[in-house]
């Protein structure tokens, strides 16, 4: 009896993992077959039917001519270069001045940080788009560089996450040894910092990937294109030739996949320990 | 030079320098915008002229007595209901690859791969597979012989296209649940399991006495991600169907983003941002009051 019921358990798990799993990989799927598609291929077949070859090019072909792919890609990885040393400075800097010292000024400055992560930057688009206008940054790759580091705290709570794990004493032996407060931010603190820079690189880079809000509201100009908005663009030129968009929609999905399969457990740590405190 | 001075001058020097461009930046991106919001929202400020005549409150009545404003809010219910079966669906499939099993990581990992996907690309991707005529699902849906519903129009029928575009959503962000909720189940002690087994509790009497108690404070976090998600929902709807058909699938955040660069309406469209501000907040303080409650064993 005991032994029927433990088996049905089993049975209903991998079950529903299965369907899971298919309603996860159905919609990929859908775009890889229609991706090497030709149109009439396209239009005679079913959507889900197989191509007659995987070895078709010609719709990322022309994805790549006509799309302007090239420059989107180029775009994104200057903004996510820039912002990522950014980040990684001024995070360090911030976690060290407020996980080392106390002064009188820290409760301010540490609580300013904590309201900031409630404020959610989609609200204040309205008055920060002005803000950009005013600074000269509107329609330059400056707009969404100085919005990923200055609206999104993110990274500072999670730098201090880490450094209240790096035990003082390592400071203090420095110390003695009469090593400069720099010299210990540089050669200690930053090292040790290592596994949440890490963290912080992957899940930035996704982000700011993925992003479509903030270069479609602040770099309308065609040569600014990011990736979301050449992809966006795209459609709009050639909606219905769903055989192209699916080619430029496997191109676009295609890095971070990549990224994904090569890096998932370190993916994992990051995810969860940005989000459980 | 610097390694010269005395600890107490290099730390004044290391917390002024240190953080100046971050407090700076934080300043600027952040608070400063907050607060002009809250300036231009007694305005009626058209965004370009360069005076803002002050209105006082006029903005906010006309919010709280226009009834098609809030009315879009039905819109975002719709991913609210969806976000609730998600972290219910997110619940279970962590529970399930906390158990024995083979293949767990396998499972897990692509459970997960929807939520590292580009957006904009998951939407055309199921704007391919909700297509009317030419679209996967209505295929799908035939070939398994529910002919009957492989004719919907998922995108197009008014009481539908929420919930269509809210499931894009569930299938992006389940996996991102699950992986959260499966970590705050490896952090359940082990030996607590081991008494209740000798103690003779079922699997059912397990799951609802220890697991998801243990799992509350994070089951509450995501909760709350869920409730300001579906009041922030912007780039689906945007990118899929333009708020469309008739509005039926505007969002607030995307009525707020019109009424302010498409109808040049920055004073109505400030005090809009302040409300959903204000429920935000809300919401957080609701959440910890109910979270500081249930601390207190």
């Amino acid at each position: 009896m005991a032994h029927t019921k433990f088996r049905f358990i089993d049975f209903i798990k991998y079950f529903t993992l299965l369907i899971g799993v298919f309603v996860v990989l159905f919609p990929p799927y859908v775009v890889i077959v229609n991706a090497f598609k030709s149109t009439d291929e396209f239009n005679t077949t079913s959507s889900t039917a197989l191509p007659k070859s995987f070895l078709n090019f010609d719709n990322f072909v022309a994805v790549f001519e006509r799309g302007g792919l090239l420059s989107g890609f180029g775009n994104v990885l200057f903004i996510i270069i820039i912002t990522l040393t950014l980040n990684i400075l001024f995070g360090t800097m911030v976690a060290y001045v407020l996980g080392r010292f106390s002064f009188k000024m820290k409760p301010v400055v540490f609580g300013a940080y904590l309201v900031a992560t409630i404020i959610p930057s989609i609200t204040t688009q309205v008055a920060t788009f002005g803000i950009i206008k005013d600074l000269g940054l509107y329609n330059t790759l400056g707009a969404p560089i100085v919005l990923y580091i200055g609206a999104d705290v993110i990274q500072i709570i999670l730098y201090m996450q880490f450094i209240r794990n790096i035990p003082f004493d390592l400071d203090e032996n420095a110390m003695v040894e009469g090593a400069s407060l720099f010299k210990i931010y540089r050669s200690i603190i930053f090292p040790l910092l290592t596994p949440a820079t890490a963290t912080l690189v992957i899940l930035k880079t996704i982000g700011i990937y993925n992003d479509m809000y903030i270069p479609y509201l602040y770099m309308p100009k065609q040569s600014l294109g990011v990736v979301t908005t050449v992809l966006m663009r795209f459609q709009g030129v050639n909606s219905g030739e769903w055989n192209l968009i699916c080619a430029a929609i496997l191109i676009i999905l295609l890095p971070t996949v990549i990224l994904y399969i090569f890096l998932q457990r370190y993916i994992f740590e990051g995810v969860t320990s940005g989000a459980v405190k | 030079m610097f390694g010269t001075l005395s600890y107490s001058k290099q730390k004044n020097i290391i917390i002024v320098s240190f953080l100046l461009i971050p407090l700076i930046l934080l300043g600027t991106f952040t608070f400063y915008p907050a607060l002009k919001l809250i300036y231009y929202s007694f305005t009626n400020w058209d965004g370009y002229s360069p005076e803002k005549p002050w209105v006082g409150l006029a903005n906010y009545r006309e919010v709280f007595s226009t009834p098609d404003i809030f009315l879009v809010f039905k819109h975002n219910f719709a991913y609210f209901v969806m976000g609730i079966i998600q972290n219910i669906v997110a619940i279970y499939f962590a529970v399930v690859l906390n158990s024995k099993l083979r293949g767990k990581n396998a499972f897990r990992i692509m459970l997960f791969l929807p939520y590292i996907m580009n957006g904009v690309a998951v939407a055309f991707m199921f704007g391919y597979v909700f297509d009317t005529t030419n679209g996967s699902l209505n295929m799908l849906l035939n070939s398994i012989g529910l002919s009957s519903l492989a004719e919907t129009s998922w995108l197009g029928t008014e009481g539908l296209v929420n919930y269509s575009l809210a499931s894009t959503g569930f299938w992006r962000f389940m996996g991102y649940n699950m992986v959260i909720y499966i970590a705050s189940l490896q952090a359940i002690p082990r030996d607590i399991y081991e008494a209740a087994k000798i103690d003779g509790a079922g699997t059912f009497q397990t799951l609802w006495r220890i697991t998801l108690p243990n799992m509350k404070a994070v089951i509450q976090l995501n909760l709350f991600l869920t409730v300001t998600g579906a009041l922030e929902v912007f780039d689906l709807p945007f990118v899929l169907t333009k708020g469309g058909p008739a509005g039926a699938s505007q969002t607030y955040v995307m009525r707020v983003v019109d009424t302010a660069f498409a109808y040049n309406n920055y004073g109505l469209a400030s005090a809009m941002s302040i409300i959903l501000l204000f429920f935000v907040v809300f919401v957080l303080l609701i959440q910890q009051l109910v979270l500081n409650r249930g601390g207190d064993k």
